[in-house]
């Protein structure tokens, strides 16, 4: 599904990825964890294409295909969702013209025809009730107003609506209390497929009591310093993250 | 970010103006200039009678007198009066009883438009007087509407047909004295349309007026005059395109509107003459002085505008609100790219008790687009009671353009309840981005975040037009966001 192979990348001319290299296979979840700052976020705005992070080295496959020479539409249209940190508003555009704008777009380049109203509004009501977002949301602008939790519910509601084939959620829990976790965990849960993959990128095990990572990685400092199954969380759970920083600070020393 | 912003001012429209092309259509031109001569044959050609001529001849006497206002916040740059032609009209060949009568070229050019002249290939429920150059070359519907005392036509033929009307109306809204451009088009205006809506009769169809300007260094002075009588209703539309030419192109017109009692008029306008190219060149100067009065009670007048064109615009469609109980409305988009530039607004004046007036303004620059509004709320002292709501807002798109805006407020009533809002906004990065990763092409996203922007405007045009004044905002702006 998607290699990443040593990849660098700096803003500004500062150095924030320093060779990465992670691949995800089909129906996999990988969980990125690792200290604020340490470019988890960065890695997502290169795999969903901002200008402002630019990549000085290494490659990125994506369904075989160069990921990197593609416009960030058209990563999107070949199935790659970002579940943003911070939503953005957009006022003034109703959620509903917003959603059948991207469906309409995504069937159009899957060669299909746009759907009609009556398609388009049914598969809101199913979906919405998929994430159990509250169907109000849907009526407003895009994010406008929307409460912490309603942004993060609202990205998992649009996943939902899209159906990637890779959906990067970046740090969709934080904020979010218990009961709206679980929404969230749910709506993972349910999208899952055997032939689609997760990248969890958050702060907190938390989430991970609901969603069950095949794989864990540790990003500290544009590194990934360690790779494990699901109990790497639990670790870093109960030890937190000084132990990792200890552990690199020595291995450098050694 | 700062490369970011250096290259959304730098892709700068890349699409061409779809309506620049020139139709080679045998014209009778006058030679360029003007002067007191000059007038006289513009009224001689139109076999106007006397009282018409002395008019224009008076107005001309006073335009000599006048200045032009430096107030605005536009840079114009000199206009050389004796440059202009003020007269260019194509040459009829007979008496346009048919529709085959009319050159085949100008019927050709009015298709390109999306503007046939044939009555049954046309939109439904719309009738068309259309103005190329100097005169209408056509009114669609006259005859149907006719059997309900409508009366639609081109200016000309109201001056020999309703010589009453005309008389009694014109520069009773817009006097000749009123303003350097509006009395420039008093003495030189060279056609345009009339409709007069008589006693009770809602009228059943779209009136709408198509302006081109075909000629070059041809100034363009239409005249427009709707006369709404006791409670009548009619919704008017005017759309206006011009080739591409390096040179500015002069177009000021007039239009006057009366409502008497219970009447309501809604007057939208989409204007899309050629704005210039991308580097500020050539495009129109579009000097506009619209007035509509509601004299009688209970009257209304709305106007609805999408501004998208000119190189330059000036124009404050305004409302004298005379009538009790009488409502002037103004919604209004303009939209500056590249290098256009907008002053633009209005001014409702409350004279009459219980006046209400509503006032929405939506400005969007781009480029190095210079965006203002302007606008004048005046309550007289006998106006009790008088409402006026008013909510300016600006949206930026990069950082190269700027928008500015100018409420005065001049009230003597200590009843009246007056309003203000205003917003500015940006378009960000952020917002392009998050619709792109959803698989929203940055044109597309420009054009739902604009749309949305700017919906309570375009939901007050006639159905007909709402879908093209949204594909024409999409249009104005592509290109000036990386
Ligand atoms: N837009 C930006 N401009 C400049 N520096 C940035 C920008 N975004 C992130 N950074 C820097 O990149 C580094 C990694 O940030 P980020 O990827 O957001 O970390 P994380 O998501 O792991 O908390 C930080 O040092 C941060 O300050
Ligand atoms: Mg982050």
């Amino acid at each position: 599904m998607l290699i990443i192979n040593n990849l660098k990348a700096s803003i500004e001319g500062k150095s924030i990825l320093k060779g990465i290299s992670l691949e995800v296979k089909p129906g996999e979840i990988h969980a990125i964890m690792g200290p604020n700052g340490s470019g988890k976020s960065t890695l997502a705005a290169v795999l969903a294409g901002r200008e402002f992070v630019e990549v000085t080295e290494g490659t990125i496959t994506y369904l075989g295909k160069n990921l990197l020479d593609m416009s960030p539409e058209d990563r999107a249209k070949e199935g790659i969702f970002l579940g943003f940190q911070y939503p953005i508003e957009i006022p003034g555009v109703s959620m509903v013209n917003f959603m059948k704008t991207a469906i309409n777009e995504h069937r159009k380049h899957n060669g299909l025809e746009p759907l009609s109203a009556s398609d388009f509004l049914k598969l809101m009501r199913d979906k919405k009730e998929l994430v159990e977002i509250d169907s109000k949301l849907a009526n407003r602008s895009v994010n406008e107003g929307f409460s912490g939790g309603e942004k993060k519910k609202n990205e998992i509601f649009q996943m939902a609506m899209l159906e990637p084939k890779l959906a990067i959620l970046d740090e969709t829990d934080s904020g979010l209390d218990i009961d709206a976790l679980r929404i969230v965990a749910n709506g993972v849960n349910k999208l899952k497929h055997p032939d689609n993959s997760f990248i969890v990128i958050t702060h907190y095990q938390r989430l991970l009591d609901y969603i069950i990572p095949d794989v864990v990685h540790v990003l500290y400092d544009g590194r990934i310093v360690k790779t494990a199954g699901k109990e790497l969380a639990l670790e870093l759970e109960e030890k937190g993250y000084d132990w990792i920083k200890k552990e690199i600070e020595n291995n450098v020393t050694a | 970010m700062e490369k970011d912003q250096d290259k959304i001012i730098n892709d700068v429209t890349t699409t061409e103006y779809k309506y620049g092309f020139y139709s080679d259509i045998a014209m009778d031109r006058i030679p360029k200039g003007l002067s007191e001569e000059v007038v006289r044959i513009i009224s001689a050609k139109k076999n106007e009678p006397e009282w018409l001529l002395d008019f224009r001849l008076k107005s001309y006497r006073h335009w000599l007198t006048m200045k032009m206002p430096t107030w605005p916040n536009l840079k114009i740059p000199p206009i050389n009066y004796q440059e202009i032609i003020f007269y260019a009209a194509p040459k009829e060949r007979k008496n346009l009883k048919n529709i085959d009568d009319i050159d085949p070229e100008l019927k050709r050019t009015f298709d390109k438009l999306g503007i046939p002249l044939e009555e049954q290939k046309h939109l439904a429920g719309v009738a068309v007087d259309a103005v190329i150059d100097s005169v209408s070359v056509k009114t669609t519907f006259k005859e149907t509407l006719a059997e309900m005392g409508i009366i639609f036509c081109s200016f000309s033929d109201a001056v020999k047909e309703y010589p009453d009307l005309v008389k009694r109306y014109m520069g009773s809204v817009v006097p000749y004295t009123d303003n350097f451009f509006a009395t420039l088009n008093s003495a030189v205006f060279s056609d345009g349309s009339f409709c007069y809506i008589p006693k009770g009769v809602r009228c059943p169809m779209e009136l709408s007026t198509y302006f081109r300007i075909n000629s070059a260094n041809t100034g363009q002075f239409e005249r427009t005059l709707l006369i709404a009588d006791e409670e009548s209703y009619v919704s008017y539309l005017e759309g206006c395109t011009a080739p591409s030419r390096d040179e500015n192109q002069l177009h000021a017109a007039i239009v006057e509107i009366v409502a008497e009692k219970n009447a309501e008029v809604k007057y939208s306008t989409v204007q899309n003459w050629y704005p210039g190219d991308k580097e500020g060149k050539g495009g129109v100067f579009n000097f506009v002085t619209k007035r509509g009065m509601c004299k009688g009670e209970n009257s209304k007048i709305s106007w609805t505008q999408i501004e998208t064109g000119s190189a330059i615009t000036w124009k404050y469609p305004s409302c004298i609100l005379r009538g009790d109980n009488s409502t002037g409305e103004f919604y209004s988009v303009a939209v500056t790219n590249n290098y256009q530039q907008a002053d633009t607004g209005t001014k409702m004046t409350h004279i009459g008790k219980n006046t209400k007036s509503t006032i929405v303004s939506k400005g969007i620059s781009a480029g190095h687009g210079q965006n203002s509004y302007r606008g004048l709320v005046k309550v007289l002292k006998n106006a009790s009671n008088a409402r006026n709501y008013s909510q300016c807002d600006s949206l930026l798109l990069g950082d190269k353009c700027g928008a500015h805006t100018f409420p005065y407020l001049e009230v003597d009533n200590s009843t009246a309840i007056v309003e203000h809002e205003a917003t500015t906004s940006k378009i960000g990065e952020d917002q392009i981005f998050y619709c792109n990763q959803r698989g929203i092409s940055t044109e597309d996203a420009i054009g739902l975040i604009v749309n949305g922007y700017a919906r309570e405007v375009i939901n007050k045009l006639p159905m007909e037009f709402a879908v093209e004044a949204q594909k024409l905002l999409q249009i104005s702006l592509e290109g000036s966001v990386g």
